[in-house]
């Protein structure tokens, strides 16, 4: 892939411009040939007023993608047009944009859901109104699995796959006193199944000896960390993020609870949650997350610095996220003789593409739709009064999924 | 295992003692002006995103934290002060509740304003000079912050307590908190008062987070997030009640600590339970006492309805005529709004019924329109049941729901009943949100599609139409028939209403079953067209939006909550597509028709 500014390239993106207009007057691509400069309309819908940390970033990277394929001349010639939608955190909301971008905005495919909830909500509407929906971001593992359905295609490596990630490095650690913290949803009750489950199965010996389900966003740090400090663990492993985590973590610190003990935790190497620690930054923690300051290959330096130069700051895992669901479903709009839903999800079903982290080629799974894009594993240190990821490793989303027959039969509707 | 409990204890202690400062101000505010504060939590993010700034820009040292601290609390006081002159003030005479709508448009325009000030990210302050450390209890540690915050707590209880009760000012307070008529009639400026006790509960409110600088992220959600368990602290309590509030915070306080120790899956229910208990035990809070006097009716009685004039009649004849030709000719989506508002029509209708002829206010409507969206959505997904069936259980299930409920809430009064409702309405939801097997918590339920003729949107809109005006018109006939005159009747005078033989309980007990029906029918429809079931249906913010629909519309008139539920629901609508301010923009409109049309919308019609 390429990324680069539009403007010193007019010149040359006006002439592929006229090329592929020719190559697809010539070449007859009925449906995309009669809509020529029609653009192909995206409906994003996301949770942009309630969430706003994780998808501000979101939204400038998905309006660099679309604005820089647009200069590279777009989707044979037709360019992106991305129509935002903000859901407020509500899934009804969520479903009845979706009615009004396929019905009066004609869009061609719906994207988004950071929240699981409305990622499930928009996957049966999807079904039920037979419409492609490629969800980015929420993690649940019952999107793809237990709820999947034809229309239906995820991004973002989901709660199983980082537990997976993260039960590795936690089966190596001596420790067989677990104590866990989750906010108490089904995030945090899946995460902490998972994990529960295959380290055990890694490790038959180990015991979870403390539990704590504090509601997401309120946490009651000063009690919560008391009340695991008391189960004495030799190990934590620890899924609240945000405001939760923050607030954990600083009594954490203050209290203690993470001396001579290992911690591994999901999420918290995302610049999203590390940053806000500042200084405060757990040292030592093994977590899965996005160290983008350190990554170094020729895609991902692109991509950073195109992000830098446009918004005048690092991108975020978010921004990830939402540059490759570009980048998905451009390559998979690439493949497709028309706007056909049918058409489109035979594309999207086994569908490689690229992402920014520049590990090499993703795939959505024909057998469950999940994406094999990767995350990354590593321990948390602090540099230069930042916390950041050290020793990391980048760990491909294809080793930690079941196999795709496993998948299959996990999903009642195929 | 005694340093453990000790520590617990304290902990405990830390988190009471930065709730009573919250629940302080909110209760001085109530106990005076009577305002249902909504805003309160987000004067408490103010002071903490105030304190933040202050804290990251003054040098490092004691005076200039501490001096910061006070600083915000003092800032978020003048802010109260600008609100409520310009605001408050202005409405003062309007109905009961209705100057919660105008709070709740500061809400909204402060989410706004925090977010384009302070970014989205959540910020981390330095912490306390000198406070970094912790303290060995036993053989356990606790934050030396927090012991300082324990003592902050205490020494604001007696300030308080000394301001109240050796000052002119603090007389008066008390005063009017126990009859504000009477205050008034002897001659004090209610004015200054009234702007006094804002300016004292608002720089509490910012003391609070600004307090909360060194121990928790900054973030835009701290508003919400507080507000609620601040007004449970404030009610347990008893209302205008500070001791009553410092004993409840403390209460609050060490249930959430141990609590977490015995179950720590219910931490989120556990506040409104105990609610629900001190409630039904002891129905005006802890220390709260019964309001004397003329304070006992809040409610300024209120001119009769009056049947619609033949005009009026002609009007809404035509406007039903043009709504079920529509979707003849309207195209997809405006029917799904269409049948989103009338969904929305029948909703406020339901809310409206006890609260406007019934004079119940209810924080918690949203439980009943969960109940029957769920008791509908539960039949389909483990009976396999068809549509029509599921939504005849939608009305039954709500009504249940509404008569065990009800049975409770009834026996209240005023804010404390609109109280129990939500505590009500929080135990409901986080039924919904934590019982993961048999609600599929808050990932919901899905396929809750209807069968194939009911499919296309023109017959879902016809059914809405039909079920929702139906629905809605049932209601005003009821409001015409003997048995809303017995429920207008108690509304106006409970004393004489018994002295002609009036049960005013069981009157309005079967109102409320009736609203909790209708509500769930509502609730059975919206889960059909949606094709799926969540928590958030009953949550508060829904209760609230049919709050905003009903006092928006007009308390008073019947036609109020269709208007108002028109309006919220296109207004609303309208605005998460054109905008990304939508809550600003919202915010200020809502403060906007408060301050031009204080009798609502519908009020501006009928006063002329």
């Amino acid at each position: 892939m390429q990324l680069h500014g539009a403007s010193n390239q007019e010149g040359r993106f006006s002439m592929i411009v006229t090329r592929r207009t020719a190559l697809a007057a010539g070449l007859a691509v009925p449906a995309i040939a009669q809509a020529q400069n029609d653009p192909i309309r995206i409906g994003e819908i996301n949770s942009y007023t309630a969430q706003p940390a994780f998808l501000v970033p979101y939204r400038n990277a998905w309006t660099l993608a679309v604005d820089t394929i647009n200069a590279q001349g777009g989707i044979n010639g037709r360019p992106l047009a991305t129509i935002f939608r903000d859901d407020a955190g509500k899934p009804e909301d969520a479903v009845r944009h979706a009615g009004e971008l396929i019905n009066n905005e004609r869009v061609a495919l719906i994207s988004g859901a950071f929240l699981s909830n409305i990622g499930l909500a928009l996957g049966d509407f999807a079904n039920q109104n037979k419409k492609l929906f490629v969800a980015s971001e929420a993690l649940t593992d019952a999107l793809v699995w237990s709820r999947g359905n034809r229309y239906t295609f995820r991004l973002r490596c989901s709660t199983y796959m980082q537990a997976a990630m993260l039960v590795e490095e936690a089966a190596k650690l001596p420790a067989k006193r677990w104590a866990v913290v989750a906010p108490n949803y089904e995030y945090g009750q899946s995460a902490v199944r998972w994990f529960k489950e295959m380290l055990t199965r890694a490790k038959p010996d180990v015991q979870f000896v403390a539990e704590q389900f504090p509601a997401l966003g309120r946490i009651d740090a000063g009690a919560t960390v008391q009340a695991l400090a008391a189960a004495n663990p030799e190990a934590i492993f620890n899924v609240t993020f945000g405001a939760d985590l923050t607030n954990f973590v600083r009594q954490g610190n203050t209290r203690g609870l993470f001396e001579r003990r290992a911690v591994v935790s999901m999420l918290t190497g995302e610049p999203e949650y590390l940053e806000p620690l500042g200084d405060e930054a757990p040292e030592g923690w093994i977590v899965t997350g996005y160290p983008v300051e350190q990554i170094n290959n020729p895609t991902h330096n692109a991509f950073r610095d195109a992000y830098r130069a446009k918004y005048r700051e690092l991108p975020k895992l978010g921004s990830v996220v939402a540059y490759d669901t570009v980048l998905a479903i451009a390559a998979m709009l690439r493949k497709v003789p028309s706007l056909e839903t049918e058409a489109m999800v035979e594309a999207m079903r086994g569908l490689k593409f690229n992402g920014v982290f520049g590990q090499g080629e993703s795939e959505f799974r024909a057998a469950d739709h999940q994406s094999t894009m990767g995350a990354y594993v590593g321990r948390t240190v602090v540099r230069g009064g930042k916390g950041t990821m050290a020793d990391w490793r980048f760990a491909d989303g294809r080793a930690y999924l079941p196999s795709e027959d496993a998948a299959r039969a996990m999903r009642p509707a195929g | 295992m005694l340093g453990n409990l000790a520590v617990q204890a304290l902990s405990g202690l830390a988190s009471a003692a930065s709730l009573f400062l919250v629940a302080a101000g909110l209760t001085v505010i109530f106990g005076v002006t009577r305002i249902v504060n909504f805003a309160h939590g987000s004067f408490y993010m103010l002071g903490a995103y105030l304190g933040w700034t202050l804290a990251t820009n003054l040098p490092r040292g004691h005076v200039p934290f501490w001096g910061g601290v006070v600083l915000a609390a003092v800032i978020v006081g003048l802010v109260g002060v600008v609100v409520e002159l310009l605001l408050l003030r202005r409405i003062y005479k309007a109905p009961e509740l209705f100057q919660l709508l105008a709070t709740f448009g500061v809400v909204l325009v402060v989410q706004d304003a925090a977010l384009w000030i302070w970014g989205p990210q959540d910020l981390l302050g330095p912490r306390a000079p000198g406070l970094r450390g912790a303290v060995y209890i036993f053989d356990s540690r606790f934050p030396l912050y927090d012991l300082v915050l324990i003592g902050i707590g205490i020494a604001v209880f007696l300030l308080l307590w000394l301001l109240f009760q050796r000052t002119r000012f603090g007389i008066l307070v008390r005063a009017a908190t126990a009859d504000r008529e009477m205050v008034g009639a002897l001659g004090v400026n209610q004015r200054l008062l009234f702007t006094g006790v804002f300016f004292l509960g608002s720089a509490l409110a910012g003391l609070a987070g600004a307090l909360q600088v060194p121990r928790e992220s900054v973030n835009l959600q701290m508003d919400l997030a507080i507000i609620a368990e601040a007004f449970v602290v404030v009610v347990v309590g008893g209302l205008g009640s500070l001791p009553g509030a410092a004993l409840a915070a403390l209460l609050l306080g060490q249930m959430q600590a141990f609590g977490i120790l015995v179950f720590p899956q219910i931490t989120l229910v556990l506040v409104f339970l105990v609610m629900a208990a001190v409630l039904v035990v002891r129905p005006y809070g802890l220390l709260g006492r019964a309001p004397a006097g003329h304070a006992a009716s809040l409610h300024i009685v209120e001119p009769p309805i009056a049947p619609l004039s033949p005009r009026g009649r002609l009007v809404a004849a035509v406007a039903l005529g043009l709504a079920m030709l529509a979707p003849l000719v309207l195209a997809d989506y405006a029917l799904v709004v269409m049948t989103e508002i009338c969904v929305a029509i029948l909703f406020a209708a339901t809310l409206h019924f006890i609260m406007g002829p019934g004079g119940m206010a209810s924080f918690g409507h949203a439980a009943y329109f969960g109940i029957g969206a769920y008791g509908a959505a539960l039949l389909v997904k483990h009976l396999a049941a068809p549509m029509e069936l599921s939504l005849l259980a939608a009305p039954f299930a709500a009504g249940i729901a509404g008569l065990a409920f009800g049975w409770f809430c009834v026996r209240l009064s005023g804010v404390y009943a609109a109280m129990l409702t939500m505590a009500f309405a929080q135990i409901a939801w986080s039924t919904a949100f934590q019982w993961v097997a048999f609600t599929g918590g808050d990932n919901g339920i899905l396929g809750v599609w209807p069968p194939a003729w009911a499919v296309p949107k023109p017959v879902q809109a016809w059914g809405a139409l039909v079920l929702c005006l139906g629905g809605a018109f049932l209601l005003r006939r009821m409001i015409f028939a003997p048995f809303g005159a017995a429920l207008r009747a108690q509304r106006d005078s409970v004393l004489r209403a018994e002295a002609i033989g009036i049960d005013t309980m069981r009157t309005r007990w079967f109102a409320f079953a009736i609203a909790a029906a209708f509500a769930g029918l509502a609730g059975g429809l919206f889960a059909f067209t949606k094709g799926s079931v969540f928590p958030t249906y009953m949550n508060i913010s829904r209760s609230t939006d049919g709050l905003l629909m009903v006092l928006l519309g007009g308390v008073q008139t019947v036609t109020g909550p269709i208007i108002g539920a028109i309006a919220y629901t296109g207004l609303h609508e309208q605005l998460l597509r054109l905008t990304d301010l939508w809550r600003a923009v919202l915010g200020a409109i809502i403060i906007a028709l408060v301050l031009f049309f204080p009798r609502g919308l519908a009020g501006l019609g009928a006063k002329q």
